[in-house]
């Protein structure tokens, strides 16, 4: 019985979401049927999902609840799914977030909602799928379908420029996707098959041919995809334009999850099939992500568009990420997962909260608000908890996550760790300012006095973040339990380089 | 010890409490949010009470292993909690202290639209605070070290309409975080070189290292990088810019957090970790230096404020550097002690200064006092109690402590132990500078005050008690009755401590020796610079020399007095002719040494100028990416296709590329059913 359900569900839980979208172009066009039906379906997948970190087996390394089933021979395709601790909470963070997306989408889109959500069910799949995939091609696949979705929502239902954010957007990580893609097929070559599994056992057992030359081009290749993803500092400038012009649900899923497939690349791919590479060239990395740490948060704190203080504000958190990823030490990694997660929880809720100020006025610049706490107590309340999420405030998300990457990167070299650990004072200033800006002082224009507090669906949308930011903070080991064997295992072929040249 | 000690209901309590009026304290009457805030913080009062009569004679910590928090890799931390004598004094104050506060608050904040957010925050404040204090590990530590920071920073920012207040708020946020960075790097530093926060097995490591006494090596960064911490939490130079700022929050808060209890963290943190601190001569230097310094120098600026609670703000930050001297002179106890009597001292004289400023309907400006002995004699006498007791009389409680850390520290340098003195002579003239201009004289303010509620609705205490009854009155019981408690605790606080050249025997002392039995003064002296160690008089002089050296001390007091009465007293048009002939060095102690605007022309203009200009518009926008959108435009000439794509029809083109994706999957399928 639960070997049954445990190996279909994966299958379940990517395909529901693309399930839904497809049944609901046989939904007729009554806006409000749309919406429940979505909503039934996401929180459905999220349901399901659940199953995942409940019958995970904490104790075991490696991937779980695989599925694997032989699906074209020429080309040699797997149809090869599997979850660790690293991806396992991806996938539920995007079933977490994506039930949300549709309540705050609610009345904020009111044209094309049938075509709205549809396109926004098989982004799901598609995020889920990037995760769940073991199989290089089916994961190049989802890594793909990725983007379609996503430059449609910042089109068509974006805001201003939605164009030319959209036409960025994909433009910019299709093209440094080809060189992942380029290295895959490069490894399909000398290894024949595209399962992640095998390809890397193949790798550790040194039985690929050129790979000693080849190695840091593929390196590279894998690298480039992800990095542009993260975004690392400098290839973010995408970033801020597709959030400011993205509708909030679009903006929730790509700070949320979408970003967060750039960093799982990272140690799936850069970590997993390079080691060796991996560890040669951190240092530059490590020196993009610390500056990406600070020089986001800088630039955040001088924007005076919410929108964009919150997307260059991710930047400087995914810097975090990468750094705890290529300390290679077990904080670094198990910090480094907890970010994602923890970044996709209160930045998600960011742009949510951004969103329900921007339905309500139609502006995300900061100077046109002020002494909104006095009309708006509760969502001032809701924000500033998120806020004090962000900044790392102990017993709340945020803190463990950016703890242990400070920790593990200073255990790899102090400057590392003194660096990055100023991203405490930067976050604090621009969040706490542009709160002061936006929240404190008096209502200085008039509109501003009649903007209505937090809906009752807005609060239903809002307190789930609420409780799960506090349980991340309060009870951190749920979800490193489970991180933490697949940190260990991703370290294993770096204790094995160090004793290697210990030996030396 | 005892199974049945649960210790961390202790914070708990208060939490539950902040929990239920933040939650739901919309809905309930004053009286029910009172009865909520004040049971279960007098619950933890009560709790802490219990607590010390049965365990304050511990030989070993108790350590209260709650639930795992951290696990990753070989790294952990606990919610564990830790109980000796030292934490056991810290409880008794925070609870005590906290616990009549928020009895003062009732009577306070009655009158204000915030009351349930205000209990709920004071609540809060109690729930981080006792985690500090109670904590067994430097993580749990850092909890609490946080958490009294946002709680500061809401209170601060009580009434966030006015935006001196929101910014106060923010700065007091911020620049504790500076020194949460230097905290967190010792932090790092510990885990790095010992694996483990946990103070049990931290010290237990660190006392079998030797004393650094040639090199600065790993213990003396980590002491100096804790103080940097200190320095923050505490208001040290130079991270002590934010405490008079925050001085913008309800009066009930300036004296629970900003004098009394949170303010003393870093204080406690220092003693907490002494057994590292022992070990780094240096980074005790750095502690004792930074402590008289700060001392010194804020009590020079308390000289000319004219608003009653800045001069309390500055005198709590040099009184914050005596602890701190205290610490850096190894002599733990007496900062501790200290800290104590100050919690008391000082913590009435914001609670009297509130009731004051209450009399007054919201006037805080001393030069518009005056003449208020008769017309608010409660509050006269017990403030009267405590100026005598922060000017260091005897037999008031601040005399004991005051003294017995100038005694210590002339043991290590004279330096020291002079401009500790000259500061004691200081606060003596500028605590009964506030005490002349406040009470006595001639009333100075308009007519009619008490009535003057016009002035915002955020003034601090701009309520009167029973509308338009007219001229100054004084406070509701339920504030007075604080203000005797710790009028008493002010006189007698410092008969614990009691040295033997005065005839007692310093139980305070011998309470914490559990805690600081280690014998550490002789490799201090060690590690000090000869010079500085060649000063101090032969230590067998014993007691009749300790004698002297209090005479001294009182001495001081006395002329502080002396003066302030003969300027503000006998010959109040002097004041104003010695400023007048200082000239510039006035307006530099009047303008707090332009540290401000130093800060802010070298640090904050240059941060956000260089970011707007530097960083975002230059290298992001014109450099990263215009580089960007270039190749963009080049590649666009190139392709047809591409320029077709650039035509702005987005959906056309997810058209196609949807179209081949499904001819892909098309394709695959078909494969895979082959």
């Amino acid at each position: 019985m639960t070997t049954a359900i445990d190996s279909s569900i994966l299958t379940l839980v990517t395909f529901i979401p693309l399930t839904g979208g497809l049944l609901l172009l046989l939904v007729p066009r009554r806006d409000r049927d749309i919406r429940i039906f979505s909503l039934v379906v996401t929180l459905l997948a999220f349901v399901l999902s659940l199953h995942l970190p409940v019958h995970f087996h904490r104790m075991q390394g490696g991937f779980q609840y695989e599925v694997n089933k032989h699906w074209i021979s020429s080309p040699n395709i797997h149809y090869h799914m599997g979850v660790d601790g690293f991806s396992l909470w991806l996938v539920v963070l995007t079933t977490f977030l994506t039930p949300l997306c549709v309540l705050i989408s609610w009345n904020s889109i009111h044209e094309r909602v049938k075509e709205f959500f549809i396109i926004l069910l098989i982004l799901e799949t598609a995020l889920i799928g990037v995760f769940t995939s073991l199989d290089m091609f089916l994961f190049y696949f989802f890594w793909e379908a990725t983007l379609i979705p996503m430059a449609l929502l910042i089109g068509m239902y974006g805001h201003g420029r939605r164009v030319y954010a959209a036409v960025k957007f994909f433009l910019y990580t299709m093209i440094a996707s080809v060189f992942m893609l380029a290295a895959i097929l490069w490894l399909y070559s000398k290894v024949g098959t595209f399962d992640f599994v095998t390809v890397q056992r193949v790798i550790r057992g040194g039985n690929v041919e050129n790979f000693g030359g080849a190695a840091i081009w593929l390196f590279l290749g894998f690298f480039i995809a992800f990095a542009v993803k993260v975004p690392l500092f400098p290839l973010h400038t995408w970033l801020p334009d597709a959030h400011v012009e993205a509708p909030t649900a679009g903006s929730v899923l790509l700070a949320g999850v979408l970003l967060k497939m750039g960093t799982y690349g990272m140690l799936r791919f850069n970590l997993g099939l390079f080691p060796e590479q991996s560890r040669q060239n951190a240092p530059w990395i490590i020196a993009l992500a610390l500056i990406g740490i600070i020089y986001g948060a800088l630039v955040a704190m001088v924007q005076p568009n919410m929108k964009k203080l919150i997307a260059y504000s991710s930047i400087s958190h995914l810097g975090f990420v990468v750094l705890g990823i290529f300390s290679f030490t077990a904080a670094g990694l198990n910090g480094a997962e907890f970010v994602m997660l923890a970044h996709g929880v209160s930045t998600g809720a960011l742009f949510m909260l951004a969103g329900i100020l921007y339905e309500r006025r139609h502006t995300y610049e900061i100077a046109e608000f002020g002494g909104l706490a006095t009309p708006m107590p509760m969502y001032a309340a809701f924000f500033l908890f998120i806020v004090l999420a962000s900044v790392g405030l102990p017993l709340l998300n945020g803190f463990v996550g950016e703890f242990l990457v400070l920790s593990g990167a200073f255990a790899a070299r102090a400057v590392y760790g003194i660096l990055a650990a100023t991203g405490v004072i930067w976050s604090a200033c621009y969040l706490l300012w542009m709160y002061q800006r936006v929240f404190f002082g008096k209502v200085t224009q008039d509109v501003n006095n009649s903007l209505t507090d937090l809906s009752r669906r807005e609060k239903i949308a809002l307190w789930p973040i609420a409780v799960v930011a506090l349980s991340m903070g309060v009870a951190p080991l749920l979800w490193l339990s489970m991180i933490d064997p697949a940190a260990r295992t991703a370290l294993a072929p770096f204790s094995q380089i160090v004793s290697s040249v210990v030996g030396q | 010890m005892t199974p049945n000690l649960h210790l961390c209901l202790i914070p708990l309590l208060p939490l539950i409490g902040a929990a239920i009026n933040g939650l739901l304290g919309r809905r309930f009457s004053r009286l029910q949010v009172s009865a909520i805030a004040l049971g279960f913080c007098g619950a933890a009062f009560v709790m802490a009470l219990w607590v010390a009569a049965r365990f304050s004679s511990l030989t070993v910590p108790y350590i209260e292993y709650v639930a795992p928090w951290i696990r990753a890799g070989d790294f952990r931390a606990d919610f564990a909690f830790y109980l000796d004598q030292l934490s056991l004094v810290m409880l008794l104050v925070v609870t005590g202290v906290g616990f009549l506060i928020h009895v003062y608050s009732v009577g306070y904040m009655w009158k204000d639209s915030g009351f349930y957010r205000f209990f709920s925050y004071l609540n809060l404040f109690m729930f981080f605070m006792l985690t500090l204090v109670l904590a067994g590990n430097y993580l749990v530590m850092f909890i609490g070290w946080e958490g009294v920071g946002l709680a500061s920073y809401l209170l601060i920012g009580f009434w966030f309409t006015k935006d001196s207040a929101a910014s106060a708020g923010k700065k007091a946020f911020i620049v504790n975080r500076i020194g949460d960075f230097g905290f967190l790097i010792g932090l790092f530093l510990m885990i790095k070189h010992f694996g483990s926060l946990n103070f049990t097995q931290l010290f237990q490591t660190v006392s079998g290292m030797g004393v650094e006494k040639d090199e600065a090596g790993l213990l003396t960064a980590i002491g100096v990088l804790l103080m940097v911490g200190a320095a923050g939490k505490s208001a040290q130079i130079p991270l002590y810019v934010w405490l008079p700022d925050a001085m913008e929050g309800p009066t009930p808060v300036s004296a629970l957090i900003h004098a009394a209890t949170m303010v003393t963290a870093g204080v406690y943190m220092v003693a907490r970790s002494h057994v590292i601190f022992e070990r780094a001569p240096l980074a005790l230097m750095v502690v004792a230096i930074i402590g008289t310094l700060t001392a010194l120098f804020a009590a020079t600026i308390g000289l000319v404020q004219t608003d009653i609670k800045k001069v309390l703000a500055y005198s709590t930050v040099s009184q914050l550097g005596y602890m701190f001297m205290a610490c850096g002179v190894a002599a733990f106890s007496a900062g501790i002690f200290h800290l104590m009597t100050h919690a008391f001292f000082k913590g009435l004289l914001f609670l009297a200064a509130g009731s004051v400023i209450h009399s007054l309907g919201g006037e805080q400006d001393m030069r518009l006092m005056g003449g208020l002995r008769t017309k608010i004699p409660w509050t006269f006498w017990t403030m009267t109690a405590a100026t005598f007791a922060i000017a260091g009389f005897p037999p008031f409680a601040g005399f004991f402590s005051k003294d017995e850390i100038l005694w210590r520290a002339s043991r290590v340098s004279l330096v020291y132990w002079g401009i500790g003195l000259f500061t004691a002579f200081l606060t003596s003239f500028y605590m009964f500078r506030l005490w002349f201009l406040t009470f006595f004289g001639e009333y100075r303010g308009p007519e009619g005050a008490g009535l003057g509620h016009g002035a915002g609705q955020h003034h601090d205490a701009a309520h009167s008690d029973v509308p338009g009854d007219g001229g100054i009155h004084e406070s509701p019981r339920v504030m007075l009755i604080p203000l005797a408690i710790l009028a008493v605790l002010s006189v007698i606080g410092g008969w614990v401590g009691v040295p033997g050249s005065l005839g007692g025997s310093n139980h305070f002392g011998k309470f914490l020796s559990p805690v600081f039995h280690s014998t550490i003064p002789a490799a201090v002296s060690e590690g000090m610079p000869p010079e500085e160690r060649t000063e101090g008089p032969e230590p067998t002089a014993g007691a009749r020399q300790e004698l002297l050296y209090t005479t001294v001390s009182v001495g001081a007091a006395f002329l502080g007095l002396f003066l302030a009465w003969l300027l503000y007293w006998r010959r109040p048009e002097l004041p104003q002719r010695i400023a007048d002939s200082l000239g510039g060095l006035y307006h530099t102690v009047l303008h707090k040494y332009y540290v401000d605007e130093l800060y802010g022309m070298l640090v904050v203009k240059p941060v956000v100028d260089g970011s707007t200009r530097i960083l975002w518009q230059g290298i992001d926008q014109n450099v990263i990416d215009a580089t960007v959108n270039d190749s963009a435009d080049s590649a666009r000439h190139l392709s047809d296709a591409v320029r077709h794509m650039q035509s702005g029809n987005i959906r056309s083109y997810a058209g196609w590329v949807a179209l081949g994706a499904a001819l892909v999957i098309a394709y695959m399928v078909w494969m895979g059913v082959q």
